[in-house]
């Protein structure tokens, strides 16, 4: 693998398309900047501001570049809210899109056919499976991503969490519920 | 927005996860992974191709490599795309299977002829030596 990726790189390097250099810098951006502490930003000024929580269901792409995430695969965000009646899953069920900008990169089990392929058929056992459980009555709606757009799912704020800042709140948002395969953190819990 | 009654959801971190890697991971498990994807997300944006084009080839080569039995767990993830990338590289008259395949065997010579321990560097003199 190593040395089909150099001999690619090698090739499109000196055919002009990429630039080594270029490359090392992306990746860093990717390891080192960009990741679910995004998103917990996202959700969490949603949780302490009205009217950035109308902009944010509204036009997710623009209310999330306002605090300075955008960028390739947030180019067409939608923002979907869980609810105590609703709550959302994402999957992408043919690759694995994902927004990149305020998630990061996915996480293995997101890219893994048990999940894209399970999660449409049996959303309650796969949520049971991340120590998930939700009440009968809550509807469970699995968005399927695509090429064109990205899911941010905006956790429910957790019970015990009123006074806390903004950042204390970005605390308690994980990754995993801003896909919808977890909760945010009870605020004992982030201690 | 209200809060959640803390009685009727419940988020247990010590529930066996069939879906392993809950914690926050490294996004590459190793460096050609993370070349791989940089280039794939670079040539995109010198419009080499369309995101939706690079969705339809990783995709393709997703369900093909399930259909030749991999288990397809994620871990494979940056093979498909690694594959997609070479395949949409060839379609698209970036290059051919056949180039990547002479510089391929290229670095290989490079990484026998180079001592453990130091970077591979690749020579022209690696192109004619098999």
């Amino acid at each position: 693998m190593d040395l089909r990726v150099r001999a690619l790189e090698t090739v499109l390097a000196e055919k002009g398309y990429v630039d080594p250099a270029a490359l090392d810098a992306l990746v860093d951006t990717y390891q080192t900047k960009v990741g679910p502490r995004n998103g917990a930003k996202v959700v969490a000024r949603a949780w302490t501001d009205p009217a950035f929580r109308e902009w944010l269901l509204g036009d997710a792409t623009a209310a999330i570049g306002s605090l300075g995430f955008s960028g390739r695969q947030g180019e067409h965000m939608v923002a979907v809210e869980n609810t105590p009646s609703r709550h959302h899953l994402v999957v992408c069920t043919l690759c694995s899109c994902y927004p990149w900008p305020v998630l990061g990169l996915p996480p293995t089990w997101y890219k893994s056919a048990p999940y894209r392929s399970r999660v449409v058929r049996d959303p309650r056992g796969v949520l049971a499976e991340f120590g998930v459980t939700l009440p009968e009555g809550t509807e469970i709606r699995v968005l399927d991503s695509t090429a064109e757009i990205r899911y941010l799912v905006i956790p429910q704020r957790p019970a015990g969490s009123q006074g806390l800042g903004e950042e204390a709140l970005a605390a308690l948002v994980t990754r995993d519920s801003m896909i919808g395969a977890g909760l945010a953190l009870a605020p004992t819990a982030a201690r | 927005m209200g809060t959640v009654p803390g009685t009727c959801v419940s988020a247990d971190p010590s529930a066996a996860a069939a879906f392993a890697d809950r914690g926050e991971a490294p996004a590459f498990r190793e460096p050609w992974e993370a070349h791989a994807f940089a280039i794939a997300v670079t040539l995109h944006q010198r419009g080499a191709f369309t995101w939706p084009e690079w969705t339809a080839a990783l995709a393709a080569e997703i369900a093909a490599a399930q259909h030749r039995g991999d288990a397809d767990l994620g871990d494979t993830y940056y093979r498909h795309w690694l594959r997609a990338l070479e395949s949409l590289v060839a379609r698209k008259g970036i290059s051919s299977g056949a180039e990547l395949a002479r510089y391929r065997d290229a670095w290989d010579h490079a990484a026998g002829r180079t001592p453990h321990g130091r970077p591979i560097e690749l020579r022209s003199s690696d192109f004619s030596a098999r």
